[in-house]
């Protein structure tokens, strides 16, 4: 059974299948049509509806944006789904709703629920707005009519004079109704098709039961596989009931981050430690997506242009996986196998990914070039770990994206450079050599190979810049840390 | 009627009028996901869903289909091909070209063979990817140059120009020449196309559809079905999105739909997903143009030669216009002295590319920057003085190429307005000291101005329809010929009625668009919307006005007065005789007053002869200038737009606030089409950016942090509606101030000696190539020499294309 509430309403589903998703549930079940599909692949945003989740001993509501069309029942269980329709209080619009009327902010008006929907998070979530704020709230709708102006000033305007809404005094209620749900009934989480286990032991087993099924976590990539391909899912396994996989803790000389954590659940403390993979972090697709997507997952489908294994690598990470017997450790550097094949075995999962910290000596910046500096797929992406005592290079770790089948590393780049004085300016001729050579990459929609290679020793260049003790040369047109 | 309703309160005051910033009239419904696209109306009993199976090469002869696969697979109910249309095969809009599937051959990747109707969308769409198309290959046509190699054209080139412009070049002083390559467009409308097609008693049809051109989708209903279009209803409430590519492009869908629909006596809806939409729907014409271009030693241009290749793929569509507009606007702004301008209509193994904002009109009026730009660079002068120089004026000239006088010129002026508001010449300077002290981030800065001819150059489009209801508790319900893809031309309208009758715009609704209720209309596109409309409006209210102010005199017993009645503020009436509007109308009902009319317009002075290429194609001309600054990388190739400030001429403004929103949207719109917006092809003439995720629009965080927008405030010189201009596509070309910007940042490199060549679009990659042979140069030459990039760039002549092929001038 997934239990949850729609809006004020108690809901229950046994017999969906697998592959529904939530926008397929909300157009096609429950007939409300506010909420859009534009692209059906988690790239407009015109699907945008919010779960409102309770935190462990209920007592807050956090409110969470999510692309309904890539997104499956699972992530609603135990959640309050609210979506366009719900946010009038009869004939008078909410706060969010009257900005965007007062600041013509609409013109035709179809990706408009979904900015509906993202602003509502918003006023709900943060306390005070700046743009950057507004845009990153945003990041995730497109809107081919209005250039966004009215929406910005609309959206910080709105944010200003938060007041309550029907929804927080409503707080308690909505609480108490989740509470509910989530202690009523013995009967299994999830579905005959969509599996819901609660710890290791019973995920072990629907792997063992369901050998072919596939594991799912945050859905956002593998979502496609139906809504794209068209092809027919009988039967899942979702992680997101697996609370043991969205620890995020630190021991003496590492952080440890549970396979299944959303990523923007995981940005903090990602960010406190290493507040250089900013770029990396805050670039990774939209806030929608990142509400869902996990660091698991971005690993396991093991995409070459996955935006974060590139980081991994240059910060040495461990992937631990599990069987729910034996638990193993296996270092990035051997994850990664072959084109989206990774070292996992059939009844394996990634339990959690450990990075080690940095010492006094490591340097580290990671840099996304795309065409698009929000929601975009990397044509390269570099993250440089360098390690320098007094003014020589000892170590260069670094991870590549979009110049391989793979996610990479460069040993050659290690080798060029290790003994060498980092303010030595031969420094950046030797690395652009290194790396202008070290890929075969491909011509793709993207980038041409030639692109992907000149920039990738252009970033090692960047890199050199940045970190040379006395700069204060401007190397970027976006600063993202 | 036995008893009327009782006459309700009229509000005192009026709002909602014309010159006013009044919403959006569906904007309360839009933020509550209450405003219905067609996917969202209620579908009636027993709709089934459609989808269509495409090809998967871009050229050759049919010689098998096996749809054994289709039809046994789960929910489907029925299977057509080419062959089960009862009528016309043929969709095309002007010029025959386009099969409504595959006819006998295949014309480029991803061409709709076969329609498949099953009991579930994904049915249906599952089912069509298991059709089995035999073809035999033939080699695709996929590049401007083999399609000139094979004379392919989809239409006859065109030319028209003045004077001796080849004498003047060849014996020129000073003299350049460039070529462009122009990317397409991909319309990206949120909402995808979408029609559900309702079959009616007998073989009567009713189609709901997503389409900026109702009218026509009715006559290639009726055409393919094999009725007449009396037996054709086409509604259209509103569009999620048009620009252009809902002009033509919508018809093919509903016509499928009604084909099955037909066949099988049951509602059909056929909605494409993205990638669908994406493979087989046009897209703005992608374009090669080249110039050679005469000047003195200020920078003024004695001659021009200009030729424009729209790359059309397989069909004509509406290419003639497009590449006739797109010559239209070689000129921009500027007196071109003695001229010659070709184009040519080249035909590809691709989708055919259609309407899209600007009509052609952005792909020409590039290159007039394009070649401001080199000139400029050429003789040491900033690219602003040139602009001024050559601005069709006094001491330039007044003549179009193609013979038009250009009257009521407000670029002068506009740009001297922005020029100081802002500030071009100090932050000019404050650029070149920022460039000198930082070598990796270099910043750039261009002022263009914008001239866009508004009228349908097809002079018989330049019509308008209404039809005006009066009811008994003096709520007034408005159509008109138009259709609202959130461009505010519903608001606009309503606005207008308000105004003509003196009501609250609350007593006005405009309804749907209906076939049945203004016929043979024409498409809302060329920015004509609100002028045709909104005067075919005017001219319906006018005349009910007439009979109700002939009604009121006569009730107060002063027939002659009839002329002096006026209509405001919910009241009609002479001085101090008045009574309320709704009374009135009341009054007139009984008195046996006809409360509805027809409104018709047709546009004023145009004459333009395509056979001599001479005349007034235009009504008259929208003018716009804007300003953008910019910051590239010169490690990657990335860059910011990071301020932006436009005056625009909108003439009286009839609603400020939507006018200003779509000068914003287009100037995105504009700047993603020559930046992140590319379209890519594979060998095989797939297409490759096919989705969100590859093909990307500006996000909210490519809007400019500075973003300016001033309304220009002065009336039309023309009597267009209320002396407003028309706003949607001109804004569009505000934005090639950003690519001049860019062009601008990467020539700092070489101290702005060269013009670099920066194809569109300008991606961050051929940001960083151009980057790269600009710096190259400055190594090869020496960074003293004042060398520009002639050299390296084919003249018009080196291009192989010659006015041999040129008819029609």
């Amino acid at each position: 059974m997934i239990r949850f509430l729609i809006n004020q309403e108690s809901v229950e589903i046994d017999d969906a299948r697998a592959d529904l998703t939530l926008l397929q549930f909300i157009r096609e079940y429950k007939h409300k049509t506010g909420t859009k599909e534009g692209c059906a692949s988690g790239d407009c945003g015109a699907c945008t509806v919010v779960v409102a989740e309770p935190n462990a001993d209920f007592s807050s509501l956090h409110y969470r944006t999510l692309n309904s069309c890539i997104t499956l029942m699972s992530a609603v269980h135990g959640k309050q789904l609210i979506f366009v329709e719900h946010l009038s209080d009869g004939n008078t619009l909410h706060p969010v709703q009257q900005a965007l009327v007062d600041y013509h902010g609409s013109q035709c008006g179809f990706c408009t629920p979904g900015f509906i929907m993202s602003m509502f998070a918003l006023y709900h979530t943060a306390s005070t707005v700046n743009r950057d704020d507004v845009l990153n709230a945003l990041s995730g709708n497109l809107c081919r009519c209005t250039g966004y102006r009215p929406i910005i000033d609309a959206t910080l305007a709105v944010c200003e004079q938060q007041a309550d809404d029907a929804f927080s005094r409503n707080t308690a209620s909505t609480l108490g109704m989740l509470r509910t749900i989530s202690t009523e009934g013995n009967d299994t989480v999830g579905t005959k098709n969509l599996i819901m286990p609660r710890d290791r032991k019973s995920l072990a087993k629907a792997i063992k039961d369901n050998p072919t099924a596939m594991l799912v976590s945050g859905s956002t990539d593998l979502s496609l596989t139906f809504t794209q391909q068209l092809k027919n899912i009988d039967t899942l396994i979702s992680l997101s009931n697996m609370e043991e996989l969205k620890v995020c803790t630190t021991t003496s000389h590492s952080l440890i981050i549970g396979a299944a954590n959303p990523i923007k659940d995981i940005t903090p403390a990602l960010l406190e430690h290493f507040p250089q993979l900013a770029e990396l972090v805050t670039r990774f697709a939209s806030l929608p997506i990142r509400n869902q997507a996990t660091l698991g997952g971005n690993v396991a489908n093991a995409s070459p242009i996955g935006d974060m294994p590139p980081a991994l690598i240059a910060l040495n990470a461990t992937i631990m996986v599990d069987n729910g017997v034996q638990e193993r450790a296996i270092p990035v550097s051997e994850f990664f196998v072959g084109y989206r094949e990774t070292a996992l075995k059939t009844d394996e999962w990634i339990a959690a990914i450990e990075i080690p910290f940095l010492n006094t000596h490591q340097r580290l910046a990671a840099y996304k070039i795309s065409k698009r500096f929000e929601d975009d797929i990397s044509a390269v992406c570099a993250v440089f770990n360098v390690t320098i005592n007094e003014g020589i290079i000892e170590h260069v770790d670094a991870g590549f994206g979009g110049v391989a089948a793979t996610p990479a590393s460069c040993k050659s780049l290690h080798d060029a450079l290790v003994g060498k004085a980092f303010t030595n300016k031969a420094c950046v001729e030797l690395g652009k050599a290194v790396l202008m050579n070290a890929f075969t990459p491909i011509d793709d929609v993207r980038a041409t190979a030639e692109y992907r290679k000149t920039v990738l020793a252009n970033l090692w260049h960047r890199f050199w810049l940045e970190n040379q003790s006395d700069t204060t040369m401007t190397t970027r047109v976006v600063n993202h840390a | 009627m036995r008893k009327l309703i009782d006459s309700p309160q009229q509000k005192q005051q009026s709002s909602g009028r014309v010159h006013t910033s009044q919403k959006h009239e569906s904007a309360i419904r839009q933020v509550q996901g209450s405003a219905n696209y067609v996917d969202d109306i209620t579908e009636p009993q027993g709709t089934l869903y459609a989808a269509v199976g495409l090809s998967e090469c871009a050229r050759g002869k049919i010689t098998a289909i096996d749809l054994s696969a289709v039809r046994a697979s789960e929910g489907v109910i029925d299977v057509v091909t080419i062959d089960d249309v009862p009528g016309h095969k043929d969709i095309g809009p002007v010029f025959k070209g386009d099969p409504l599937l595959a006819d006998g051959e295949i014309k480029f990747f991803g061409q709709p063979v076969f329609a498949v109707l099953a009991t579930s969308v994904v049915l249906a769409r599952q089912a069509a990817l298991k059709g089995q198309v035999t073809v035999d290959g033939e080699t695709a046509i996929l590049k401007a140059s083999e399609a000139h190699q094979h004379s392919a054209f989809v239409r006859p080139s065109q030319r028209f120009g003045q004077g001796n412009p080849d004498e003047i070049i060849e014996n020129a002083e000073h003299s350049v020449s460039g070529t462009l390559d122009i990317g397409g467009q991909e319309h990206m409308y949120l909402e995808g196309q979408v029609s559900l097609a309702v079959p009616c008693e007998e073989d009567r049809m009713n189609i709901y559809t997503s389409s900026q051109h109702p009218s026509e989708v009715q006559k290639l209903v009726a055409e393919v079905l094999d009725v007449r279009l009396h037996r054709v209803m086409v509604d259209m409430r509103r569009m999620g999105g048009g620009f252009g590519g809902k002009e033509t492009q919508a018809a093919q869908w509903a016509c499928i739909a009604a084909l099955l629909a037909q066949r099988n006596q049951r509602a059909v809806k056929l909605r494409l997903p993205r990638n669908v939409d994406m493979h087989v729907t046009g897209k703005r014409h992608p374009f090669s143009n080249a110039f050679d271009v005469a000047f003195d030693e200020n920078g003024k241009i004695t001659a021009t030669r200009m030729e424009v290749n729209g790359i059309c793929g397989h069909s004509p569509d509406l290419s003639d216009a497009i590449v006739d507009r797109a010559m239209f606007h070689v000129d921009n702004g500027y007196f071109l002295g003695d001229s010659n301008i070709v184009g040519h209509r080249l035909q590809t193994n691709m989708v055919s590319h259609t309407a899209y904002r600007g009509f052609g009109g952005p792909q020409g009026m590039i290159m007039a920057e394009a070649m401001i730009d080199k000139i400029a660079r050429h003789a040491g002068l900033d690219p602003l003085t040139v602009r001024k120089r050559n601005l069709y004026g006094a001491s330039t000239g007044t003549t179009t190429p193609y013979g038009m006088e250009i009257e009521h010129n407000l670029l002068p002026e506009m740009i001297e307005a922005l020029e100081k508001k802002a500030d071009y010449w100090q932050r000019r300077e404050n650029i070149a000291r920022f460039n000198r002290n930082s070598p990796i981030i270099k910043k750039g800065l261009a002022l263009t101005p914008v001239k866009f001819g508004i009228s349908f150059t097809a002079k018989h489009l330049n019509q308008a329809g209404a039809l005006v209801h009066i009811y008994t508790d003096g709520s007034v319900q408005v159509n008109h010929g138009g259709t609202e893809m959130g461009q505010g031309l519903h608001t606009k309208i309503g606005q207008i009625a308000a105004n003509e009758f003196g009501i609250d715009s609350s007593m006005i609704e405009v309804t749907s668009t209906r076939t049945d209720k203004v016929p043979n209309t024409s498409p809302t596109a060329a920015s004509s919307g609100t002028d045709l409309n909104g005067k075919a409006v005017q001219n319906a209210c006018i005349t009910l006005k007439e009979r109700l102010a002939e009604c009121f005199a006569k009730r107060i017993g002063r027939d002659e007065l009839a002329q002096q009645v006026r209509f405001e503020d919910g009241h009609v009436g002479i001085g101090d005789e008045k009574m309320s509007f709704s009374d009135l109308i009341q009054a007139a009902y009984f008195e046996r007053v006809s409360l509805s009319t027809t409104g018709f317009y047709q546009t004023p002075k145009l004459a333009y002869n395509r056979e001599t290429g001479e005349g007034r194609p235009f009504f008259y001309f929208a003018y716009g200038v804007s300003m953008s600054e910019v910051s590239i990388d010169t490690l990657t190739g990335e860059y910011t737009v990071d301020q932006v400030d436009i005056i625009h001429d909108v003439g009286k403004s009839l609603n400020p606030a939507i006018d200003i929103g779509q000068i914003e949207g287009a100037f995105i719109q504009g700047m993603g089409w020559l930046t992140t917006e590319d379209l890519k092809w594979n060998d095989s003439g797939k297409l490759i950016s096919e989705n969100m995720a590859t093909y990307k629009i500006p996000a909210i965080g490519d809007t400019p942090a500075t973003f300016n927008v001033e309304l220009y405030g002065k009336e039309n010189a023309e009597d267009s509606i209320y002396h407003s201009k028309a706003v949607g596509e001109p804004p569009f070309m505000l934005a090639i101030s950003v690519w001049c910007a860019l062009k601008d940042a990467i020539s700092s490199l070489s101290g702005y000696t060269i013009d670099p060549q920066l194809d569109t679009p300008a991606t961050p990659e051929k940001v960083l190539n151009a980057i790269i042979s600009t710096q190259q140069m400055m190594d090869s030459n020496g960074s003293e020499s004042s060398s520009h990039s002639d050299s390296d760039s084919k003249t018009a002549a080196e291009l192989a294309l010659n006015s041999n092929k040129v008819s029609g001038g």
